[in-house]
Order: structure tokens, then C-alpha cells, then sequence
């Protein structure tokens, strides 16, 4: 059914359209703007002049070992965080959506980490995790784990990792929990008595129907994880030690705000910008061929 | 092929009792109807056959062996839904091999019998679909091709047919008979309609509040109901009931609106006097111009015949179905032919037969 309202003149409409309008000129469509001016020019030192110099930064950007580092740095973070975080709401999906007693709770509780601030979620992670108060360092000392993610990069990425993940699973919980109760149950009940059963029913039958999900997922995940751990990443370890946790938008942030290199950092916004506009893309094709079937 | 027998299965679902032991035995390659109106437990039992449910006490011996505690994986038991289940995500061919692949067939042998059950149905042009490109009756189709190429110990049916329109119903309910009298598979099968109880099944059984009330051959069932639910549920338009009481020693049935009628079968036992429920189908109702006045409530011409319900000069209801040419119009006197009469305690509901 469509459902459609007709205005009488064009003053009305254009109220209610208004506040968005100015929320994504201000907040989207102005910095973008800058950004990509700014991608193409270069401010001395003492920011008193601003020369215009077209794809240079972009050149010395793709040229420079340490931001080629970075990517694929963000690959290996991205493609990690969306793993675990959508293996680990899948496992606690099937597990909700049988019959189970405190089946409410079980799924309230699943949904807060979702509704945490990054900076919190970070300090609780800090708190488990701490080399010197953390209460699972002490564990992991105690059976002979060298832990210190201060000074360790490897024990470093797997803590912002970690975090990121956990902070997902919430948001992937509810999209594999409504896509699992959305499988008729006769389709199970046939394909158990077919004879198909755990495993095997679960790869053939449940995974394949769950796909459109798992797809739309894996797309928000990926965004996700690419431009919204900053938050975390920068609360627990500033990108460090050394570089070692320095994801693309945790760059953009040194780079820019802490080394003052304006137009190498708006380039790198400009290439992260392009990511996403690339990836929303790929998810609107996707979500339109979804409704046309 | 394999025979099935039921020993006092029963299932509750907390509290609330829903089969109240269930005794039943099918021989082999014989199909039983089980019918019923809608929450009588005739799902649930087929469910409980097929493994779906645990039965919460009872057996189920699948040729002599019981499967009550069983995985439906292990019982070797296919089934048709309702609305075909079929897997969305597979062609028409994989949902057919589906359960080939999990046996462990080879290639060559789940292509032959997939093939061949596409061929008995009609399928083979559409092996390569997806199910949402098919057809209801396709779909059923589908649902009946992924059960046949099991070749399974018994086949289920959970009302199969009452998602097609009519006039597919009718081809479907021909064709389904057909394929089992072919397979000979022992099968159960679950509807509420009474025309694909009346016409598919060897055996009836009637379920009522979870409990067998009659079980017998379809012509048995519509000609000696066991009792008044049974009567009343068989049969369209639904049997006419008149209240009544014996008299004259046992022999006859005095009705509540005045005529006495004698049985035509012989004396039922029981005082003068015990009150009784008279059956009487709307076709076995004649007219007759020395027999009770009819008020015409409303006519419902069927075509060839015509029902006619009115009410009896006591207030009581009464519907009659008659040929096009006798229909009346605002009122007509009736008979009530001795022979075709049913006969019920209106006490117990139960059927009083002679002697």
C-alpha cells in the first residue's frame, strides 16, 4: 500500500524538510567540502599561507610506506572485528531463539552493550584488562602470560579487537535473532524429517536462509569497524604503542589534529570518505534487489 | 510399506490434555483419514507420528518396532505440510534430493529417483525452478515429489490441500489418491474438510476433544455414526436432530413434535419413556402431504437440488434436501421415512442399535 500525503503549497513541506537539511549541511556536506579543498593544498608551518597543489597529497599519501601500513592494518582490524562480533551474535542468536527459561532476560541483557559510550565501554575494558589493575591481567599472569598491551602491539590489537567486537555483537544479535525467527518453522520441521539434524541442518538449511541478513550485516559491520571504533580505539590506546593499533580514522586524528599536517590528513578523509560512500552503495543495490524479490 | 499401530498415545502440552489415549492400527499400505474440527488434536497426533512432538505417554510401533522416543531422522516417516515447507533457497531438484544427499546416495542413483518422481508427477520442466516461481499446485507437487522420492515407511499429509483454490483441490485430491493406491505406502492423513475424509481415506477416524470416537470405513461412518457428534459432523447439509422418547414397549419413537414412529429395525432396548435424539439426514427427508407442516425459512437451490430450511410446527429447525422440480415455497409438509432413521441415547450422545 502506498501511502502518500499531498501538501497544498510548498512552504509546509519544506519545514519538515528544513532541520535534516541543515543537520547534513552543517554536519556532513560543510567538513566534506573542506575536507576535500583542504585535500588539495598545502599550509606551511606556522599556518600563514595555504598553496593550492591538486593531487599531490593523495600522491605522497599512496607513496608513503607508513599509510599503506595502516591499510591494510584496517583490513586485518576490520575484517577481525566483523568476524567475531557476527560469529559470536550468531552463536547467542540460536541459542535465544530456542525455548529457553529467562529467554527475556537473556535477550535485554544481550542488547545493552549496545546502548554504552565508546569512551565507557573502553574504560570497562580497560579495567578488566589494565597490565597492572585489570582483574584478567592478573588472571593471565597468574598462568604464566606475559600481558602488558601497553607495550606489547599484538596483545594491543587484540584488546581494541576485543572491544570493538563486543560492542557490536548487540546490534548483530537482533538483526541473526529476527532473521532466525523469521524461518518458517514447517521449513525446519520438514528438513528434520528429511533427517537432517544439527550441524548439518544449520549449514543447509538455516546459514543459506539467513543470508540476506549475514550480507547486510557484513556491510554495516565492515562501516562499522572501519570509521566507528575511533571512539574505543582512541580511549584504550591512542593507537599505539608505536603504531601498532593505528587503524585509517585513528591516522586521519594524529595526523591532523596532533601532527598538524592538514591537507595529508584531509586526504586520507577524502580516501576514507570514498570507502564509504563505495560500501553504502554496495548495501542500497543490495537492500533494492532484496525488495524487489 | 509397513503397518503402524497407536497403544494409548497421549500428549499434553503443561496442564492441558489435548490427546486422551489414542489406540489405532494400520495395516500395511492402508490410508486412514483422521478427521475433525479445528483443535481436536488431529495435528498434534501427527505430529506426534511423525516426531515432532514427544508423545507425553504411548506407543508408537512403526512395523512392530517403537519409535515414540525417537528422532524423526531415525523413523524414516515423510510428511506434506499444510503450506508445502518447502526450502526457499533450493530448486526444485534439491529439494527433492535433499533428503537423497543426507542418506548418502550416490549422484547417479538421487538423479534417477528424483527423475523418476518428477516424471509420476508432472515436475520434470521444472527441476531448475525455485519454489516462489511455481504455482501453488506446483508447489504441492513439490511437497509430494520430496516425500515420494524417499520412498518412506509411512507418509504423512497435514491437510495438504487447504491452501489450493477449490477446483485445484478437487485434481489434487484425485491425484493424491491415485499416487498412494501406486506407492502403496501406509499413510496417515489429516483434514477437516469431510469430502477428502469421505473420499481418500480406507478408514476414518472421527477425533473429537482428543478423543477416537469412531473409527470405521467412510461409508460406515456416514451410515452408522456412533454418535451424535459424529452425525452431525458428517454429512452436509448437517443431520437434522429431533428430541423424542421411547414408547410402545421399545419399538418406536414418539418425537416431541407428535407423530410416533416405529423403528424399522427392531425393537432398541431400554423403558418407555427414555429420551431419546432422532437423526435424520436432509436428503432422507420426503415430502408428504399427510406428514408435518414446514415453515420455509429460506431455500438454498444447489442446482440439481435444492435444501430448503425451515422450522416445524413446534419452533424446531429442520432442513430438507429436495430435487429442483419439488422445491416449495413458502411451506410444504414432510415425512420422516422409518428406515432412515438414527437412533441416539440423548443422554450419553451414543447411537442405540436394535436388540
Amino acid at each position: 500500500m502506498e501511502r502518500r500525503t499531498i501538501f497544498g503549497g510548498w512552504a509546509l513541506p519544506a519545514a519538515f524538510v528544513l532541520p535534516q537539511l541543515l543537520l547534513t549541511v552543517f554536519f556532513f556536506l560543510w567538513p566534506a567540502g573542506e575536507a576535500i579543498y583542504g585535500s588539495l593544498t598545502r599550509q606551511d608551518a606556522f599556518g600563514l599561507k595555504t598553496q593550492f597543489i591538486g593531487f599531490e597529497n593523495f600522491v605522497d599519501l599512496f607513496e608513503d610506506p607508513l599509510y599503506v601500513e595502516s591499510l591494510w592494518r584496517t583490513v586485518y582490524f576490520c575484517a577481525a572485528v566483523s568476524l567475531l562480533s557476527m560469529s559470536v551474535a550468531l552463536l547467542l542468536a540460536v541459542f535465544a531463539d530456542r525455548e529457553i527459561a529467562g529467554r527475556g532476560f537473556y535477550r535485554t541483557m544481550l542488547i545493552w552493550p549496545y546502548a554504552i559510550a565508546p569512551a565507557v565501554a573502553a574504560v570497562l575494558w580497560i579495567l578488566l584488562l589494565h597490565p597492572q589493575i585489570g582483574m584478567v591481567a592478573h588472571g593471565l599472569k597468574a598462568i604464566g602470560v606475559v600481558w602488558d598491551y601497553k607495550i606489547n602491539g599484538g596483545q594491543a590489537m587484540l584488546v581494541v579487537i576485543l572491544a570493538s567486537a563486543w560492542k557490536q555483537v548487540s546490534y548483530n544479535f537482533i538483526f541473526f535473532l529476527a532473521g532466525l525467527q523469521s524461518i518458517p518453522r514447517s521449513v525446519i520441521e520438514a528438513a528434520r524429517m528429511d533427517g537432517a539434524r544439527g550441524w548439518r541442518r544449520f549449514r543447509t538449511i538455516i546459514f543459506p536462509l539467513l543470508a540476506p541478513t549475514t550480507f547486510f550485516l557484513l556491510v554495516v559491520n565492515l562501516v562499522y569497524s572501519a570509521f566507528d571504533t575511533f571512539g574505543t580505539i582512541q580511549a584504550l590506546t591512542q593507537g599505539g604503542p608505536g603504531k601498532s593499533t593505528e587503524t585509517l580514522v585513528v591516522k586521519v586524528y594524529r595526523d591532523g589534529v596532533v601532527n598538524l599536517d592538514l591537507g595529508g590528513s584531509s586526504a586520507q578523509s577524502v580516501v576514507l570518505m570514498v570507502g564509504i560512500v563505495v560500501l553504502t552503495v554496495v548495501q542500497f543495490r543490495f537492500l533494492g534487489k532484496r525488495d524487489k524479490t | 510399506m509397513a503397518t503402524l499401530k497407536l497403544h494409548d498415545l497421549r500428549k499434553s502440552f503443561g496442564p492441558v490434555a489435548v490427546l486422551h489415549g489414542i489406540d489405532l492400527a494400520l495395516a500395511s499400505g492402508e490410508m486412514l483419514v483422521i478427521v475433525g474440527a479445528s483443535g481436536c488434536g488431529k495435528s498434534t497426533l501427527l505430529r506426534l507420528v511423525a516426531g515432532l512432538e514427544d508423545p507425553t505417554a504411548g506407543a508408537i510401533e512403526l512395523d512392530g518396532k517403537d519409535v515414540a522416543r525417537l528422532d524423526p531422522a531415525e523413523r524414516d516417516i515423510a510428511m506434506v505440510f499444510q503450506n508445502y515447507a518447502l526450502y526457499p533457497h533450493m530448486s526444485v531438484f534439491d529439494n527433492m534430493a535433499y533428503a537423497l544427499k543426507i542418506r548418502g546416495l550416490t549422484k547417479a542413483d538421487i538423479a534417477a529417483r528424483v527423475q523418476e518422481a518428477a516424471d509420476m508427477l508432472g515436475l520434470a520442466p521444472l527441476l531448475a525452478r525455485k519454489p516462489r516461481q511455481l504455482s501453488g499446485g506446483q508447489r504441492q507437487r513439490v511437497a509430494m515429489g520430496r516425500a515420494i522420492v524417499r520412498n518412506p515407511k509411512l507418509f504423512l499429509f497435514d491437510e495438504p490441500l487447504s491452501n489450493l483454490d477449490a477446483t485445484l483441490r478437487v485434481t489434487m485430491r484425485a491425484e493424491i489418491k491415485r499416487l498412494q493406491r501406486r506407492m502403496g505406502v501406509t499413510s496417515l492423513y489429516v483434514t477437516h474438510d469431510q469430502v477428502e475424509a469421505m473420499t481418500l481415506g480406507d478408514r476414518l477416524l472421527v477425533l473429537h476433544q482428543g478423543r477416537a470416537v469412531q473409527l470405521a470405513t467412510p461409508m460406515e461412518v456416514f451410515e452408522r455414526p456412533a454418535n451424535v457428534y459424529v452425525a452431525g459432523f458428517i454429512g452436509a447439509p448437517a443431520m437434522n436432530f429431533l428430541p423424542a422418547t421411547l414408547s410402545h414397549g421399545g419399538t418406536a419413537a414418539s418425537l416431541a413434535l407428535g407423530p410416533v414412529i416405529p423403528f424399522a429395525d427392531g425393537r432398541r432396548a431400554g423403558a418407555d419413556g427414555m429420551a431419546l435424539t432422532i437423526g435424520i439426514r436432509p436428503e432422507h427427508v420426503v415430502a408428504d402431504a399427510a406428514g408435518e407442516e414446514l415453515q420455509v425459512d429460506l431455500l438454498e437451490p444447489l442446482g440439481s437440488e435444492t435444501v430448503v430450511i425451515g422450522r416445524l410446527a413446534n419452533g424446531e429447525m429442520l432442513s430438507v434436501k429436495l430435487p429442483k422440480a419439488e422445491a416449495p415455497t413458502d411451506r410444504m409438509s414432510v415425512g420422516f421415512p422409518a428406515a432412515a432413521l438414527h437412533v441416539f441415547d440423548a443422554a450419553t450422545g451414543l447411537r442405540l442399535d436394535p436388540g
